[in-house]
């Protein structure tokens, strides 16, 4: 006991002593391990509450003894069927914006962008409005094809085509000027809006809920085909991107620098873009809007553990879990047994969690 | 062994096998017979923790007396008032599928457009019973909705009195109001936010509840809905102002408010409805929704547009 206590205390030390020089890797392994602890604490708790006092522990053991004769056939839809993929959803798809976020703030060198920069989430808005609204009307064939996952279907092809829009008007003889992208974004996303807003005026009551509440976001629509729909394209992108960590170190100097200290930078613009427009779309397409973890969860992190994309990459993928996994174990007890959107969980806590560290740190985040 | 005695061998084991068939088969039969009839014996009874998801689902429920059954109900399930009192699983269109199970339910009545679509195929999924109740905005939908209901919950002799009696009351409805020669152009307003006239279509209860009451509607060429166009309420020239009455409704000051603001009106007070003062509220969840109430909502509504000839 006394020697672990010894180890650990030698070990902060040494950790304090490298962050006085400068130096905050030690800090930011120390942060990452305490983070995927606190994943895995936050995923077994996910799974192991909600408003049925179901077992995930007497189904997982179920599970392993092949004997089912002590649980019933609803405690095994509510831990398998709707907290799993409810839960590992919510994991990757709180990476994904973490992470997305991340790479923006990093290329666009700045603090403002969000993984939405890219015209993803007002693309994948007007394709989840259009099946919203028209799914029974004109595109009821389309509709028909892809039954209930058509909203998903078409918000992901909707933030993919708004990306490839937005990066043809950026681009001018190979080169994309993230400048002239971040004015295209907001142009097109007034178009997008425009658009948006006509599919609101043709639609009825019902659809107008709809839509309301697709833009609050949820997880609770989870099921194992959505995990399994977009887990392919968000996984590897969250896995892969720290491989982009010396790019974006080096832009966060310059294209210029970046360019003489050997990036290639329009490849890499190219391939960070795809990367955020593939692994937000799918994760907007599947959840809706969920606000703010792109923002706070990378900003938070840049505090906590400074602003090397080494670190900083993993460690958003594991806070960004954390955060959604925390902000939905709020929104679905807090009304119990009826259930709360979380994007308003995650910007009522989120935004005044911000706000309150930017006044204890004023300056700190200007890039 | 010779051909004979091989061909009686086989002979002798087919015999055996097809009695042995037969009497599998009857048992099975048998059971399958024995369960049916414990099935309908119980009837509907067997399920004494319902889930009430619309509000016309559950003042059917209430109107059908068999309220102790109901263990939960949906947000848009506020009458009568003891119904606020159950346990609520959220909005009709966002139900959450473990919010739906915690209050442990093993009959779920449902209005259609509930939603969203996974959870109800997950719900569906637990084998607990799920009952689709339609949406139809008519007589015929309401007494089609009254025998769904009595018949999921086994009280079907219930179901038939209640629905005889709307019946007989719309019946008396209509013929009152088929005396009346010239029907009355109504507009019905949903709501008023900030100036703007959101009038009712075709296909909405509040269309409904007018053609019961004996009311053209005076916007019967689009759905549902929607936000009017100020010329296009002048040109419609409702003679009748169809409005939800507000929820402290005895408050009178809130009456004259209300009216205030369809009076000042640039559109509205140039319509024969407010330069006659003919502003008619209904209660919405009476009116709107095609529950059990329906035939009150239509009587006074039918009342209070014709209070001359009807009397």
């Amino acid at each position: 006991m006394s020697s672990t206590d010894l180890d650990l205390r030698g070990t902060l030390d040494g950790v304090r002593a490298s962050a006085a020089r400068g130096d905050r890797s030690a800090v930011a392994r120390l942060v990452i391990f305490i983070l995927a602890i606190a994943l895995a604490v936050a995923g077994m708790f996910s799974l192991g509450s909600g408003a049925t006092d179901s077992s995930a522990l007497a189904v997982t053991w179920a599970l392993i003894t092949g004997d089912d004769s002590a649980i019933t056939l609803v405690e095994r839809i509510v831990i398998l069927d709707i907290r799993a993929p409810r839960t590992v959803l919510g994991i990757i798809v709180g990476a994904s914006l973490a992470v997305s976020g991340a790479i923006m703030q990093g290329l666009f060198r700045n603090p403002l962008a969000d993984p939405g920069i890219v015209g993803v989430s007002a693309g994948a808005g007007l394709g989840a409005s259009s099946f919203i609204v028209l799914g029974s009307g004109v595109l009821a064939p389309i509709s028909a094809f892809f039954g209930i996952y058509d909203v998903p279907f078409a918000a992901f092809i909707g933030g993919l085509v708004t990306t490839f829009l937005l990066y043809r008007v950026s681009t001018q003889n190979g080169r994309t000027s993230v400048a002239t992208m971040l004015l295209a974004g907001i142009a097109l996303g007034a178009l997008t809006n425009a658009f948006t807003g006509l599919l609101v005026f043709w639609a009825d009551d019902n659809q107008l809920r709809d839509l309301n509440f697709w833009g609050l976001g949820s997880v609770a629509g989870a099921t194992w085909l959505k995990f399994w729909a977009v887990a392919p394209i968000i996984l590897p992108i969250i896995i892969l991107a720290p491989m982009m960590a010396k790019g974006l170190n080096a832009m966060t100097l310059g294209e210029a620098t970046a360019h003489h200290l050997g990036v290639n930078v329009q490849v890499f613009k190219r391939i960070a873009i795809v990367a955020v427009a593939a692994s937000t779309g799918a994760a907007v397409a599947v959840t809706g809007g969920i606000g703010f973890v792109g923002i706070v969860v990378p900003h938070l992190l840049r505090l906590l553990i400074g602003p090397d994309h080494r670190y900083l990459l993993p460690a958003c993928a594991l806070l960004g879990g954390i955060m959604l996994l925390f902000a939905d174990a709020i929104a679905r007890q807090i009304v119990a047994p009826a259930e709360l959107p979380i994007g308003i969980v995650t910007a009522t806590i989120g935004a005044p969690f911000f706000l309150w560290i930017l006044l204890k740190r004023r300056g700190i985040l200007d890039m | 062994m010779t051909f004979a005695k091989a061909l009686e061998r086989v002979r002798c084991e087919s015999r055996t096998r097809s009695i042995f068939l037969t009497a599998i088969t009857s048992f099975a039969l048998l059971l399958i017979v024995w369960a049916d009839m414990a099935r309908s014996q119980e009837g509907g009874e067997q399920y004494d923790r319902v889930l009430a998801i619309g509000g016309a689902v559950t003042e059917i429920v209430y109107a059908l007396g068999e309220e102790d059954r109901l263990i939960g109900r949906d947000s848009t399930s506020v009458y009568p008032a003891a119904a606020e009192a159950l346990p609520n699983v959220g909005y009709i269109r966002r139900l959450s599928p473990e919010g739906v199970l915690s209050v442990q339910p093993n009959l779920i009545l449902a209005r259609e457009n509930n939603g969203p679509e996974e959870a109800v195929e997950v719900l569906k999924s637990t084998g607990i019973k799920w009952v689709d109740v339609p949406d139809n905005f008519t007589i015929q939908g309401v007494d089609d909705n009254i025998r769904i209901i009595a018949e999921a919950l086994g009280v079907r002799e219930k179901g038939d009195a209640l629905r005889a009696k709307i019946t007989a009351e719309m019946e008396a409805v209509k013929a009152r109001v088929e005396r009346v020669a010239d029907k009355k152009e109504a507009l019905f307003i949903l709501s008023m936010r900030d100036d703007k006239v959101f009038g009712s279509g075709t296909g909405t209860g509040a269309h409904g509840i007018m053609a019961l009451a004996g009311a053209d509607n005076a916007f019967g060429d689009f759905e549902g809905y929607k936000q009017l166009s100020n010329e296009a309420v002048i040109e419609a020239a409702p003679e009748v102002i169809i409005i939800m009455r507000r929820p402290n409704e005895d408050v009178e000051s809130d009456h004259l408010l209300a009216n205030k603001t369809i009076i000042e009106h640039p559109a509205l007070s140039a319509t024969p409805a407010v330069l006659n003062g003919n502003i008619i509220r209904v209660d919405g969840a009476k009116a709107l929704q095609f529950g059990p109430r329906v035939s009150e909502a239509a009587q006074e509504l039918a009342q209070a547009l014709y209070p001359d000839e009807l009397n």
